[in-house]
């Protein structure tokens, strides 16, 4: 029969190659957190899930109008928390075509007396609509810098894709403005353009 | 606490004195800071808990006297949400979570046939960093600015954008009740992989081991992931980046995902072991094997598995697509049929049994009733178009308080009893537990069954103030809460009567237990099965 102490040291190799297996499990597990976010911005760009839009203009390719039906575009604008530059759209709402190429202005001011540097984010509803809302120039590619006293008309161009569901009768396009001043050295979107 | 000390020390010295070896063991509190021995970390584990308990239950008695009447009385609306925020962290992580791994490690080396934990060395550390982890997050509390008010779920941005300053002391001590736990875990695994008792095999495992082994998986493939997600709120309030702040283009929807990824799992960390609980005692007391071994055990893996993929039921109302609601609705409602499964065999071994009702049985027997009311509760949340109407409000306050009150709570009040003769050698006393678990259960009710009908009637969770409507219901369930934490100073009365004497315990006091830990003599030896005892 084994005594204690045999017994101790047979366990303690075994003990050894289990705990390395399972700290490798937490190691993994702890990267697997972190490799959700790429993760995530790859399975919403691939599903179109969460109401994202493209952030690079998409080519101009010819697409067919169609004229038989039309889908109404809300225009929503918001301030993200400690910005209380005026920041509108110049219609609330409007009925397109789809495969019809559309132009809107969004107006923002700086009230201020510092330069600034402001930065919009769109979110469309419902999430699934928001792959077909293309958009040809949005302010929202790039980050805008206001001058003092600066108001500043900017423009949005976008078509709805043909091809959407028949479903889907009214997309909303939300934009939340930043105020990124003191961030300015980071490209907008840095990580949903990454892949 | 010294008398158990005292009754230790005697335990070691009468070993010593037995034994072929000797431990010169330093005394006094040296004793406690430097052990490695599975039955005194484990002592330790139980009092840290039942003392987080306390500490927890003092703020949730704070959120009860708010609610007492409507409009703003005792504490202002900032301090409420620091309330309501470390009541919830300290009854996950200081009570639920520790009591669990003081059990697990009292009782699994004796389960199984082991001498101690695989690796005490690093079970001495898990237990002592786990003190200044809740001293760093107490301690927020009274910074300027005050502590974490954000929700237990620290929500980005509230955590992020909107958090205090005393945010970064939330995260670290974080990482230690993660590192705690984590390294609790990895000892749970390893002992009951490699020091079981020769012929211990798999299928003649305790269930409490068996549902243990499964929770620690779970622990190692979750905490980690709670780890980094704490990481990122931290790196994204002080260092600049943007996980969750879509300015710089990141989602604060995507913090719900990784957070509910670690977080199902981690409700089912705090209930598995209860399963195993009570089917060791139910079968006890009712002098009949448990019905449905290996059904148990699949269920309890099956359980587990399911857990990963149902997280987004906690996100109904984010905005997902149809499929996606869809899918984790009926993802969650699979998991009602193992639980079922469970309920079921627990009540099948009732079943024409030889039943009595002392006091570890009357916990098991309220937990089969009171934790199936809230997986019940749990049912209707799961269903999305009525979720939006529940999400938020009381009635998730009742379900989770159900299931993690009369459910975890109560099975560790029911394995308290159960293994107290061993752990003091002594009965304790029928009349003040019986007290005890009386009040428990009928102010238990009386404070959470009502936040049902509050929740359906629309009273918002996490609130200090609330419409006059639900004023006569919050009263009730206010003196319920009162009610209740009185009520549970009777435990310390008669954990503390039963460890300073009583009646003698018997090797096996209670007639229809089965196992190994009932071969050893009440109280365990300081040191047992240092051979491996036989198995039938
Ligand atoms: C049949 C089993 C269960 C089902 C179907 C279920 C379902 C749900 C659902 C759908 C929610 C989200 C409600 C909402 O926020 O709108 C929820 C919340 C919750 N559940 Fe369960 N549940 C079950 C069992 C459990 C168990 C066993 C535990 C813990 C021991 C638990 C703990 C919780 C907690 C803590 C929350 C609230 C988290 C928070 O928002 O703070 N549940 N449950
Ligand atoms: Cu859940």
């Amino acid at each position: 029969m084994n005594t204690p102490t045999d017994r101790q040291t047979q366990h303690q190799q075994a003990n050894k190659k289990l705990v390395g297996r399972l700290v490798l499990i937490v190691a993994a597990m702890f990267g697997f957190g972190f490799a959700m976010v790429p993760l995530y911005d790859v399975f919403c760009d691939i599903t179109g899930l969460n109401g994202k839009t493209n952030s690079e203009a998409v080519s101009t390719v010819a697409v067919d109008a169609d004229l038989s039906r039309q889908v109404r575009v809300q225009f929503v604008t918001h301030n993200a928390k400690g910005v209380a530059w005026p920041f509108q759209s110049s219609l609330p709402s409007i009925k397109v075509h789809p495969g019809v190429m559309t132009q809107v202005e969004f107006v923002v001011e700086n009230p201020t007396n510092r330069p600034v540097i402001a930065q919009a984010i769109p979110s469309v509803s419902p999430g699934l609509g928001a792959q077909y809302l293309r958009k040809l120039e949005c302010f929202c590619f790039n980050q805008q810098p206001l001058a003092p006293g600066e108001r500043k008309v900017m423009p949005m161009q976008f078509y709805i894709a043909p091809d959407m569901p028949n479903d889907i009768g009214t997309l909303t396009l939300a934009y939340t403005l930043y105020d990124i001043s003191n961030r300015g050295d980071q490209p907008a979107n840095a990580q949903t353009a990454a892949p | 606490m010294t008398s158990m000390t005292e009754q230790n020390d005697i335990a070691a010295q009468q070993h010593d004195e037995t034994n072929e070896h000797h431990h010169y063991a330093p005394k006094g509190i040296m004793r406690w800071l430097l052990t490695t021995n599975h039955k005194d970390i484990g002592t330790l584990y139980l009092i840290f808990a039942f003392t987080m308990f306390l500490v927890g239950g003092a703020m949730a008695m704070v959120i009860r006297a708010e609610l007492f009447q409507p409009g703003l009385q005792l504490v202002d609306p900032n301090f409420f949400n620091q309330m309501t925020t470390v009541h919830g962290l300290i009854m996950v992580f200081g009570a639920v979570m520790p009591a669990f791994t003081g059990l697990a490690n009292w009782m699994i080396p004796m389960m199984i046939g082991a001498p101690d934990m695989a690796l005490p060395r690093m079970n001495n550390w898990s237990f002592w960093i786990l003190p200044f982890a809740f001293a760093i997050l107490l301690g927020s509390l009274f910074m300027e600015g005050g502590g974490p008010a954000f929700g237990w779920t620290f929500y980005a941005p509230l955590s992020t954008t909107y958090s205090s300053d005393s945010t970064a002391l939330f995260v670290f001590s974080v990482h230690i009740m993660g590192i705690s736990s984590i390294m609790g875990a990895i000892n749970v695994i390893v002992t009951i992989v490699n020091l079981r008792a020769p012929d211990m095999s798999w299928m003649k495992l305790p269930l409490f081991v068996w549902t243990w082994l499964i929770t620690a998986f779970l622990l190692i493939a979750v905490m980690p992931v709670l780890a980094g997600v704490v990481t990122m709120v931290l790196t994204d309030k002080y260092f600049g980046t943007s996980f969750f702040d879509a300015a710089g283009g990141g989602d604060p929807v995507m913090f719900q995902h990784i957070f509910w990824f670690f977080g199902h799992p981690e409700v089912y960390i705090m209930i598995l072991p209860s399963f195993g609980i009570v089917s060791a005692i139910i079968p006890a007391f009712a002098r009949k094997p448990l019905f449905g071994y290996a059904s148990m055990v699949y269920a309890t893996a099956s359980i587990a598995g399911l857990s990963f993929i149902v997280w987004a039921h906690h996100m109904f109302t984010t905005g997902m697509p149809l499929f996606g609601e869809l899918f984790f609705m009926y993802c969650t409602m699979l998991i009602a049929v193992p639980t079922g499964v469970k309920v079921f065999n627990w009540v099948a071994t009732m079943w024409r049994g030889a039943m009595t009702f002392e006091v570890p049985m009357l916990f098991a027997l309220a937990f089969v009733v009171l934790f199936t009311i809230g997986g019940f509760s749990g049912l209707m949340l799961a269903i999305t178009p009525v979720d939006f109407q529940y999400h938020d409000t009381y009635f998730v306050v009742a379900h989770f308080h159900y299931v993690l009150v009369t459910g975890a709570i109560f099975s560790i009040y029911a394995a308290a009893y159960y293994w107290l003769p061993k752990w003091t050698g002594h009965m304790f006393n029928e009349f003040w537990a019986k007290m005890h678990f009386w009040c428990s259960l009928v102010s238990v009710n009386v404070l959470f069954f009502p936040m049902h009908f509050l929740g359906l009637a629309g009273m918002p969770r996490r609130i200090p103030d609330y419409a006059l409507q639900f004023a006569d219901v919050n009263q009730i369930v206010s003196i319920g809460g009162f009610a209740f934490g009185l009520s549970q100073l009777l435990f310390v009365v008669v954990v503390v009567k039963a460890a300073r004497g009583g009646e003698k315990a018997a090797a096996k006091p209670w007639e229809g237990a089965e196992g190994l830990e009932w071969t050893v003599p009440s109280p365990a030896p300081y040191h047992t099965f240092e051979t491996p005892p036989a198995v039938k």
